[in-house]
This record gives C-alpha cells, sequence and structure tokens, in this order.
C-alpha cells in the first residue's frame, strides 16, 4: 500500500492545477456570459 | 428578450418576401432582385451589403420583423453632460460605452452588432450580451462620434439607449464571480474528499493497514480545513451576522453541524478512531452553495426592471436661450419655465405645455394608445412620447422626477419592494425548521449523555448532518430553475420562482385591452365599396407613413398601386392628390365634409369602427374602416382559463364603448370591463384587487397582462404582471413574467405550466424532508452509521435533482 503515499499527494497536485485553471477562467470573465459566446462561434468564418 | 431560435417566417412560399426581414414584401414585384417591406428594410440591406456583410443574408434565423427605426438623430450621444455620464475615456484615448438595445434575439444578431466596427469608421470594438441585450463599444473620438455608431445601430433596427444601471452590474458581476470561485472550490474539495471517504468505508471492511486508513483520515482533513475557511465562509458569518442581531436563520443549524462535526472529525482523526464526517461536512457546504447560487440568480432578474425603463426616457433636452441659440441640457436639469425645442422623430424629454408648432405625437407609452394623435398650440405634451411628424417648442411644466412618467415609474418601484411580506413569511417557516432541529439535536445529545459521552456526541452530529437541508435547499430552486429554462424555450421568461407558486393557483386575471387582446395594429375592419378604387387607394397612401397607410398597405398586399400625382397632407385629417386622371380625397369624415361640403352621403351601416372616407372627382365613393382586430387564440384562451376556476378582467385606457364591444365579444360581463382608464388608475385598481382577495394564510394571485409602459405600474402592483409578446421592452422589463410567444395561448402554457412545476417541487420537499425525518428517527436512536449517513446524504440529493430535471412542467414545442 505504500504506493499511496505517491500517488496520493500526485492526485492533489493535479487536483490544485484543475481548481487553479478554473479559478483563472472565472476571473478573466470566462463565466460572466454564457449564451453569446456560443451564438458567436456559429457565425464566425462566414 | 434573447431567444436562441428566430421566430417562423410568416410568409407562404409563393409570397414575395423581403429580402431583409423575410416579412412579405407588399408591392414589390422584381423576381430575381431584392424585395423590400418598407424602406427601413432596404435602407439596412445596403448598408449591410455595402460593407460585404451579404452573408448575413444567407442566415436562416435572422430577424422575422421589420426593421424600425426610430429616425433620431441621436445628437445628444455627444452631448458633454451625456459623455460625462455615460462615456469612458482608457489609457489609450479610446472612448467606451454601454449600450441597452431593443430588439436584440438570436445569432445573426451577434454576428451584425459586433461587425458595427466595419460599418462605422473609427468604431474599435463592439460586443454583445445576448441576454441582457447589451452592447459594449470602443471608438476612436477622433475618427468618429457616439451619434453616427447609435444612427447606424438604428438603421439596422436595434435602437440605442444609454445602460444607466453600469455601477450596479459591475457590483453583480464581481458577486457572480466571487460564488462561482467558492462553488468550484467546495465541489473539488467535495469530491476529492468523498473518493477518501469511499476508501476509509471499503476499507473498513476489508481490514485496510491502519497506517492507509490514518493517511486518509489526514488527506480529509487537510481537505476539509480550507473548504471551511474558504467557500464554507460565508455560513459562519451568517450565522454570526444573525446570532449578534438575535434571530435564527437557516445558517445557524448548517454552521453548527459544520463546526461540530468538523470538530469532532478532527478529534477522532488525531486519536486515530471514530468516525471523520468530513465527507458530509464537504459535500454539505458544496451543495448549499449550488442552491443559494440558483435561488439568487432567479430572484436578481427581477431587479433589472427599473434600469431598462430608465433607458427609454432621453438623456438630454435642447433648451432655447434667451438668444435663440440651443443648448442641450440634462433632462433632468431642466427648469420649470425654460423654453425647449423637440425636433420630429425625437423623444420628448419633459413635461410640458406647447407653445409654438403642431405635430401628432405617439402617446402609447403612457396611454396605450396605438393610433397619433394630433397635438397643437396649448396641448399638454408628456416625457417619454414621441414626436413623430414635426418640430415643437415646449414650454416646461415638470422634468426629472416630477414628470409623469417618472411617478409612474417611482409607483413601479414601490409596488415592487411591497412584495417584502413573501419573503418575510419564507424566513418565518425556515426559522421555525431550524429551531425544531436543534431542540432535537439537544435532546438526542442528552439521551445519549447517559449511556456514554462519545456516543451522545457522535448521534448529535449525525443528527445535524442528516438533517441538513441538503436535499431541502436543493428541493425548490433546483426545480424551480429547471421549469423556469424550461419555460424560456417554450417563449416564456420567468423571472423568479414565487411566480410559479402565486401562478399554480387559479386567481383573477386582468388583461389590458389594446395589444394584448387585441393585435394593438391600425387594421383594416371593413371596406365599403368598389374594389377597383384599392389601387387609387393605395397610390395615394403609399407616399404617406400614417399608420392608417400602414393599415390598408397590409389589408392589401395583392393589390397593385397605381402612380399617384399631385399630393398634398393634412396632418390629423387627411389628403388629396390626382390617380389616372382622376381627383382623390381621403380622410376623416369632418375632413371630406369640410373639403366637399355639398355633396350627398350615403348610407353604410354603422360597425363602431373609426372610419375613413374615400372621395373621388368630387363625389363620395367609399367607406374604409379601421379598427384593432381581436387576437384569434383570444376567446379560446380565456375560456380554457375561465374553466379553470380563474376570474378575468378589461381594464383599458381605450374609451368606454371600445372597450365595452372588445369585451362582450371574448365573453366578458359588463360589470367585469373598465374603460378609460389612466396608467394610475390602472394601477390603483390593480392594487385595489389585490387588496380585496388578500389576507388569508396563502392569498390568491392577482396577475395583470399588459404590453405597454402605461402598464408598466398595473403590472407591477400585481402579485404577478405579465408582459405579451410585441409590447414594449420596458413593460416586459417590469413583468414577473415575459412571453415572446405570440397570443395569448401562452398564458394557458404558462398557468399549467406553474401548477405542474409546483407539484414537481412538493414532490421534491416530500422526498427529502421524508429522508430527512428517517434520518431524524435513526440518528436518535442511535441507529445511523457513518455508512448510512453517507450513503443516504448524496441519494436524497440526487433524488430531488432527478425530480426536477424531468419533471414535465413546461411543454417544449418542436420547431
Amino acid at each position: 500500500m505504500s504506493v499511496l503515499y505517491v500517488v496520493v499527494p500526485l492526485a492533489l497536485v493535479i487536483v490544485a492545477i484543475a481548481v487553479g485553471g478554473y479559478l483563472w477562467a472565472v476571473r478573466s470573465g470566462q463565466m460572466d456570459d454564457l449564451e453569446t459566446p456560443a451564438l458567436r462561434v456559429i457565425r464566425d468564418d462566414e | 428578450m434573447a431567444t436562441l431560435l428566430a421566430p417562423t417566417p410568416v410568409a407562404d412560399a409563393t409570397d414575395t418576401v423581403c429580402t431583409h426581414c423575410g416579412l412579405p414584401a407588399l408591392g414589390a414585384d422584381a423576381i430575381d432582385g431584392p424585395n423590400f417591406c418598407c424602406s427601413a428594410c432596404a435602407t439596412a440591406y445596403a448598408m449591410i451589403n455595402a460593407h460585404g456583410l451579404g452573408a448575413y443574408h444567407r442566415f436562416p434565423e435572422r430577424r422575422g420583423a421589420a426593421v424600425r427605426p426610430s429616425g433620431r438623430a441621436f445628437s445628444d450621444f455627444d452631448h458633454e453632460a451625456f459623455t460625462a455620464r455615460y462615456v469612458h475615456a482608457d489609457a489609450a484615448g479610446l472612448m467606451h460605452v454601454e449600450l441597452a438595445l431593443e430588439g436584440v434575439h438570436c445569432a445573426s444578431c451577434v454576428w451584425l452588432i459586433e461587425r458595427v466596427p466595419l460599418l462605422v469608421t473609427g468604431v474599435a470594438h463592439a460586443e454583445l450580451d445576448v441576454r441582457q441585450a447589451r452592447a459594449s463599444v470602443t471608438w476612436d473620438p477622433g475618427a468618429t462620434q457616439l451619434s453616427d455608431i447609435a444612427r447606424t445601430l438604428d438603421a439596422l433596427g436595434y435602437t440605442p439607449h444609454p445602460y444607466r444601471g453600469g455601477e450596479r452590474a459591475a457590483m453583480r458581476k464581481r458577486d457572480d464571480r466571487a460564488m462561482l470561485v467558492r462553488i468550484g472550490v467546495a465541489g473539488a474539495i467535495a469530491t476529492n474528499v468523498m473518493l477518501a471517504a469511499l476508501a476509509l468505508y471499503t476499507g473498513g471492511f476489508n481490514a485496510m493497514d491502519r497506517g492507509s486508513m490514518q493517511l486518509f483520515r489526514w488527506l480529509s482533513l487537510a481537505l476539509t480545513i480550507p473548504a471551511l475557511l474558504w467557500p464554507g465562509r460565508v455560513f459562519f458569518t451568517g450565522a454570526w451576522a444573525a446570532l449578534r442581531t438575535g434571530t435564527v436563520h437557516m445558517d445557524v443549524p448548517i454552521a453548527l453541524a459544520l463546526g461540530a462535526a468538523a470538530t469532532r472529525g478532527a478529534i477522532n482523526t488525531v486519536t486515530g478512531s471514530g468516525p471523520v464526517y468530513f465527507d458530509g461536512v464537504c459535500t454539505l457546504v458544496f451543495l448549499l452553495l449550488v442552491g443559494r447560487f440558483l435561488q439568487a440568480r432567479g430572484q436578481r432578474a427581477a431587479t433589472d426592471a427599473t434600469e431598462q425603463l430608465f433607458a427609454l426616457a432621453p438623456a438630454t433636452a435642447r433648451v432655447i436661450q434667451a438668444d435663440g441659440a440651443n443648448l442641450e441640457v440634462p433632462a433632468d436639469a431642466v427648469a420649470v419655465g425654460a423654453l425647449i425645442a423637440v425636433h420630429a422623430g425625437e423623444t420628448i424629454p419633459v413635461d410640458g405645455e406647447i407653445v409654438a408648432g403642431e405635430s401628432r405625437l405617439n402617446r402609447a407609452i403612457l396611454t396605450g394608445e396605438s393610433d397619433d394623435v394630433h397635438v397643437t398650440v396649448g396641448d399638454t405634451v408628456y416625457a417619454g412620447t414621441l414626436n413623430r411628424s414635426a418640430a415643437l417648442r415646449v414650454r416646461v411644466n415638470a422634468s426629472g422626477e416630477d414628470s409623469r412618467i417618472a411617478r409612474i415609474l417611482a409607483q413601479v418601484d414601490e409596488s415592487a419592494r411591497r412584495r417584502a411580506p413573501v419573503v418575510l413569511l419564507a424566513d418565518r417557516l425556515a426559522s421555525r425548521v431550524v429551531a425544531v432541529v436543534l431542540v432535537l439535536a439537544i435532546v438526542t445529545f442528552a439521551l445519549w449523555m447517559r449511556r456514554s459521552p462519545a456516543a451522545a456526541w457522535d448521534h448529535a452530529i449525525a443528527l445535524l448532518i442528516v438533517t441538513c437541508p441538503c436535499a431541502l435547499a436543493l428541493a425548490t430552486p433546483l426545480a424551480m430553475s429547471a421549469a423556469v429554462g424550461r419555460a424560456a424555450r417554450a417563449g416564456i421568461f420567468i423571472k423568479g420562482g414565487d411566480t410559479l407558486e402565486s401562478l399554480s393557483r387559479p386567481g383573477t386575471l386582468v388583461l389590458d385591452k389594446t395589444g394584448t387582446l387585441t393585435v394593438g395594429d391600425t387594421t383594416l375592419v371593413s371596406w365599403s365599396g368598389d374594389a377597383s378604387l384599392k389601387p387609387i387607394v393605395l397610390a395615394l397612401e403609399a407616399t404617406s407613413s400614417h399608420p392608417i397607410a400602414a393599415g390598408f398597405r397590409r389589408a392589401w398586399p395583392d393589390v397593385r398601386a397605381s402612380e399617384a400625382m399631385q399630393v398634398t397632407h393634412t396632418i390629423g385629417s387627411g389628403m388629396t392628390g390626382v390617380v389616372d386622371g382622376r381627383s382623390i380625397l381621403i380622410g376623416s369624415p369632418r375632413f371630406v365634409a369640410a373639403e366637399l361640403p355639398h355633396v350627398a352621403w350615403p348610407a353604410w351601416p354603422d360597425d363602431a369602427s373609426t372610419p375613413v372616407i374615400i372621395a373621388v372627382d368630387g363625389r363620395i365613393a367609399a367607406r374604409a374602416g379601421f379598427g384593432d382586430a381581436i387576437r384569434p387564440d383570444a376567446l379560446a384562451s380565456l375560456t380554457t382559463l375561465r374553466a379553470r376556476g380563474w376570474k378575468t378582467l378589461l381594464l383599458s385606457g381605450d374609451t368606454a364603448a371600445v372597450s365595452q364591444r372588445v369585451g362582450a365579444a371574448l365573453g366578458f360581463a359588463p360589470n367585469e370591463i373598465f374603460g378609460e382608464s389612466s396608467p394610475e388608475e390602472k394601477a390603483a385598481r390593480v392594487r385595489s384587487i389585490v387588496l380585496a382577495t388578500g389576507g388569508g394564510h396563502t392569498p390568491p394571485c392577482v396577475a395583470m397582462v399588459g404590453d405597454g409602459v402605461n402598464d408598466a405600474a398595473a403590472i407591477a402592483a400585481a402579485t404577478v404582471g405579465i408582459g405579451v409578446h410585441g409590447g414594449a421592452e420596458a413593460s416586459l422589463a417590469t413583468a414577473d413574467v415575459a412571453m415572446t410567444r405570440d397570443g395569448l395561448a401562452a398564458l394557458v402554457a404558462l398557468t399549467d405550466g406553474a401548477t405542474r412545476a409546483m407539484r414537481v417541487i412538493r414532490r421534491n420537499i416530500m422526498w427529502a424532508f421524508g429522508y430527512n425525518a428517517l434520518g431524524v428517527a435513526l440518528a436518535m436512536t442511535g441507529h445511523i452509521t457513518p455508512l448510512v449517513a453517507a450513503i443516504m446524504m448524496p441519494v436524497s440529493s440526487l433524488t430531488v435533482v432527478l425530480g426536477s430535471w424531468f419533471g414535465k412542467t413546461f411543454t417544449v414545442e418542436a420547431r
């Protein structure tokens, strides 16, 4: 079971990176308007 | 209001359709070239194509409504007072403004508005928020002016208004982001602590070695501490605030349960024995935060109302100085007694009396009359009404907060605040539940204390966790937001869940006439005369922008117009001209009688419509009757609603005679019809109905259905305000429910959906409450094990989530 002492902290690091990414997304305003970007992308290349 | 799906085009494939908007193009016959229904669409089309944006016209879901520009000059947008208030300069010298736009609704709107930089040189950037119908525009003041940008948006059909709630919006954005951060962190921690808990439970059955068990315990503790200190802190500060003011609040037992469970868990971790509760603690924090977020979002939409209303009144007024020069002044700073100039096509910024000029005014915003009225020297005009045809000079009687529209808006605000009692009741009920839980926890602790302190602690904490209003807290907001989401896809926009509750039981339904029960346009309802006159009439009317002229064009889309010459217009009366060599006279009976005093008039049946007389070569030839056509689905929908137990009343600003006639046709009893009501009287009547039916435990709902700003105060005074399709954006904004689906059938769908949504909510609460009651029984008798608690919590929440999601509330029609 000693592998746990390596894998569990590693999992925590990965979680921390994911949470960091999420915080960056929220704080840079990517969650402010969830509707318009979805519409914008449909017509972008025309 | 934004919808993802465009309305279906109304034209048949065989009709000639407007190349720009897709509506039938009347009088157009070019097979290959572009056809237009009106000159505004032609202008918009030309503008779009001249800048290489022709792709717009290949989008299948573009706007299905004719372009209706306000035609304003927007010169007030360049004024210093306007700039000081709404425009911000950035470091690079670029200007930035937030504009509220009318008529935004779909993907092609996003595409077109965000390409404004291509249409107007000097615009650096334009970005649209579809849901809020708000565009933020950045431009170079050296290359263009805001009025140019505003005129371009207006010509495309998106009439801009300055957005006046900037600070509140920024604050709200900060709140939203903070909440999302808390939810995200709490969610990440909760899932990981759950994984550790899973390891502990399975390990407990399979004799996991003590070292690994301790690893997972310490890991859970290490994750739980930040979860409580960061996202979970709101519950502790909330509980502390409640205790300091001597009240009990949902936050109190939550904070108590979180604190006690975490402390006990930490002690058990250090001693290496007993359950740790951390999984429950973290899941609780996460789910409660989600519930609160959903609730806050629902309530928020309702407060947007007055902000959008204010956008309608113009920002500046043109004051005439002693030397004759014009000076633009912020509209609310104009002194009483000052003289102002109002150009044609502008909205009147103040209340006052006309001292020079005559014109046609559209007063729909205040009175709900769809027809323009003729005004001249000595008449009183009100802020917010639209000056259609000629320049006016107005002596100011009242401006800013004293103007009539501002007083109506103040009533709206007041009515909105008066809703608070419902919220208070909910709080009282919640604190009662809270008190019961606290008492039960103390009882459990005391009972088990006689056995052993450890057992007393464990069982009391287990009780607090298991009764935690996890599923209960999610039951209502989740079911409501699911129902509101389904309703939105069906074209019914509901703000705030309490609306659904009110509408789920039949009450009183108060309906506005013009625009709600009727189409609201000037419609040709009768024609007494020779069909060969139709091309002649159209020829003259083609030269007019009067609503009557538009009515003729709508009524006879297939008739080819002849050519008219020597046309003269008399404002508010009629017109003359020569068509095919014959001299033609079209106008009100008074006008025709004045022009042709000695001719005989045929006898026409009186059909209660507004007459327009046509005379050819000095002989009275035909009579056209104009009226307001009743919506085709109105009678059927009202009959259905009455059968469901709703009491219906008709409230109109129109004359008593017209109101009685329309009401009788729709099955209203004479004492259920109230005509000649001013906006203030409408609001007062609705308020008195609310008072009369109020009282009791659950007062029956009084719903006001309307479309104009003249209904806005009444809509706000009602228990539930409903704005119907095609109404002023302002009334849609004030309303608790805004419908973008045409007709009254949506009302039936709304009440049915609300009834079903409440059924889902009651079922949810029953499930959640059942689980909690069972949990209390098990915890108090000491039968609850950490494993059972851990399974019960998510299962009860999951039941509620699934129940909300698959509950059949509003029917989403396939389009």
